[in-house]
């Protein structure tokens, strides 16, 4: 592997530079050893699991894929949840920064924004069970009351406020400071002189916003969407905290019994857990871990295609 | 609302068919009075207790986009009365997303407080503590030493490999390394506990082990791909012209990086680091899983389990005792402990980034 910066180097070979060079080499390396030990250590330890004796499985549950799928149905569904609250407000936030708010103001603000993703997960979840489910649960038995008819808002209603729903709050709320954060900087490479041509033709700032900028940033948008997505996939203690769970499928919003997700699941059973439960955990910690390796990998590849042909850069 | 109309016989024909200057923000305030009247009625009315100012903010700013979009279109046409909308509904969005900032600040600085200043709270431990009283010694204890460890670890690896793809990677090697340093951002905190877990676990063949070392190792994951992208972007922001000019003088590739690259982009680089370690030092899930859980000291990495403050919030609110608001007011107090660490780690970082950033140009 030495070879690769050997060959870069015109200069003639110093020892200094040598052991340099190889240092770095060998640095850059290990974090794709890193990656692909993670993936390794996680599937050796998780192979029990697929083999385990229907016993080890609490509940009615009596393999592996029967146990993990209402978990993976619970993590896809919070986290879709929460994209749709967050994208709508990420966008708007994005383009208050880059083109609504004054000039002097807008790196501050977009600090202030980061300060949001400076708060350490438990405390979101502190938050989400003592201020936020006690303060829209009085909303969820009014919309259970009026639209009970609509399949997702079926009661019985959560006495506690503490439902999947909620918790999609505290997601949305969790990764609106990554998503907002790309889509500001995309918005900010749009080309001056298209935003100048649409207001010369006498666009309006919204009309300019609609045919220069929003057109440009789409695909940023669509990646900042889904790195969101796989951070909310992800997202352990605010969920473990909020959720009050169970172990099937429920579409349902605003009931106290809800889907859990799989980091929640491992962050509650873990402490406890023993023998071959450990290694069902861990099992479906590698699902995850496949889940957003695959959502991250399509999001940085269509960030990635965009800046080679985007000019901006 | 009367000095929106009676400013609309216009004179000036530049701002015919123009909404007069500073008419957006009368008709915000006059929305927000005619829904706060609107609420003090419903007050005074004795229906509700208490007069509601989230819903008085709330259904005034919708009153107003409906004020504004229908009198910007009776005045100024359809195309001008959407943009208003819309200006209106973007800094909604804005103000929207810091209300939760506000709010999680608040109730945690209000909730924190009490048990935050008893006298204990930073010089015991929780060891035979069951009711009120007790601190967060061992766990901030903890919380450095893991967080320390971590830093260690990922701070010579980050910062060589970001030297690698900026000064020597080339090809598809750097490539690669510059994608999955992407991927790796992404990474479930909860995966990397997992990940330290499963390691050690098989390396010492003990299915149940708990120590303070696989917490640096579940977090140094998590912050290596931190630490290479701030440092990347640092040694990128280096002019090329300083290289040249030390090639030129003969000074050889490693010493140009150590002694001209490096102290050029030395602030940035402190600056990424400081926001590497505020983001893993409030990680919680990783911790639970490797580090685990007690309530005494452990001066050992290597060697038992070791609290740490997140970890600290979450059992406290979790395995409530006999005496719960005593249980309550801790987690509130380590979540405020904690969140003051991240923000003066924060503030740190941008002050220095602010001082001894080097002065590009003119």
């Amino acid at each position: 592997m030495t070879t690769v910066a050997a060959t870069t180097i015109k200069a003639r070979q110093r020892p200094g530079d040598r052991i340099f060079s190889s240092a770095t080499l060998i640095a850059g390396s290990l974090i794709l050893a890193v990656l692909a030990a993670v993936a390794i250590f996680l599937l050796v330890e998780s192979l029990p699991a697929f083999v385990a004796d229907p016993a080890e499985f609490s509940g009615d549950t009596t393999n592996f894929w029967s146990y993990v799928g209402p978990l993976i149905f619970g993590t896809i569904y919070a986290a879709i949840l929460a994209l749709i609250m967050a994208v709508p407000v990420a966008i708007g936030i994005a383009l208050f920064i880059s083109h609504f708010a004054p000039r002097r103001l807008a790196q501050g603000l977009g600090y202030l924004i980061d300060l949001l993703a400076a708060v350490p997960s438990v405390v979101f979840g502190l938050w989400g069970i003592g201020v936020l489910a006690p303060l829209v649960q009085p909303f969820y038995t009014n919309l259970v009351d009026w639209f009970g008819w609509f399949a997702p808002f079926a009661g019985p209603v959560s006495g506690t406020g503490r439902t999947i729903f909620t918790v999609a709050i505290v997601l949305a709320v969790m990764i609106l400071p990554i998503i907002t954060a790309i889509c500001r900087e995309i918005f900010l490479q749009t080309p001056l002189l298209h935003e100048e041509a649409a207001l010369a033709l006498g666009a309006t700032r919204w009309e300019m916003i609609r045919m220069a900028v929003l057109p440009f940033g789409l695909p940023g948008i669509i990646s900042a969407s889904m790195l969101g997505l796989g951070r909310a996939l992800g997202e352990t203690m605010a969920v473990a905290m909020v959720l009050s769970p169970s172990r099937e499928v429920i579409f349902q919003l605003l009931t106290s019994q809800n889907s859990n997700t799989i980091a929640s699941n491992i962050a509650l059973n873990f402490p406890e857990a023993n023998g071959v439960g450990v290694n069902i955990l861990l099992a479906t910690g590698l699902m995850l871990f496949v889940v957003t390796l695959i959502v991250n990998m399509l999001a940085r590849a269509i960030i990635n295609s965009r800046k080679a042909f985007s000019g901006a850069n | 609302m009367t000095s929106v109309l009676d400013a609309t016989p216009l004179t000036n024909s530049l701002t015919a068919g123009k909404l007069p200057r500073r008419s957006s923000l009368w008709i915000l305030l006059a929305s927000w009075a005619v829904s706060a009247a609107f609420f003090a009625m419903l007050f005074l009315s004795g229906n509700v207790d208490g007069f509601n100012i989230v819903g008085t903010v709330v259904f005034g700013t919708v009153l107003y986009c409906v004020a504004i979009y229908v009198l910007s279109r009776l005045v100024e046409g359809s195309r001008k009365a959407k943009d208003r909308l819309m200006t209106a509904l973007v800094t909604a969005a804005f103000v929207i997303a810091l209300l939760p900032l506000v709010s999680i600040v608040y109730t945690t600085v209000v909730n924190g407080l009490p048990a935050f200043l008893t006298p204990t709270f930073f010089t015991s431990s929780q060891r035979n503590v069951v009711g009120a009283g007790g601190g967060v010694l061992h766990a901030i204890i903890g919380t450095l030493m893991v967080t320390g460890m971590a830093t260690l670890i990922s701070v010579p690896i980050g910062l060589l490999a970001s030297i690698y793809l900026v000064e020597y990677g080339r090809g598809r090697l750097a490539r690669a390394i510059t994608f999955f340093v992407d991927v790796m951002t992404g990474i479930p905190s909860i995966v990397a506990g997992l990940f330290a877990f499963a390691l050690f676990a098989l390396l010492f063949d003990d299915p149940g082990i708990r120590f303070g070392f696989g917490g640096s190792i579940a977090l140094s994951v998590l912050m290596i791909p931190v630490v290479v992208r701030s440092s990347e972007e640092m040694l990128k922001l280096v002019p090329n012209e300083l290289r040249e000019a030390a090639f030129a003088l003969g000074v050889p590739k490693w010493l140009t990086i150590l002694k001209v690259v490096l102290p050029t982009s030395i602030a940035g680089i402190v600056t990424g680091v400081m926001l590497s370690i505020a983001r893993v030092i409030g990680e919680t899930a990783p911790l639970l899983i490797i580090a685990g859980f007690t309530s005494s000291m452990n001066y050992d990495l290597f060697g038992e389990r070791m609290m740490t403050l997140p970890v600290f919030v979450y059992t406290q609110y979790a395995n409530q005792g006999a005496d719960s608001q005593a249980f309550i007011d801790r987690a509130w107090a380590g979540a405020l402990t904690l969140i003051v660490i991240v923000m003066v780690l924060n503030g740190l970082a941008r002050l220095i980034a602010h001082w001894f950033s080097p002065k590009l140009g003119r």
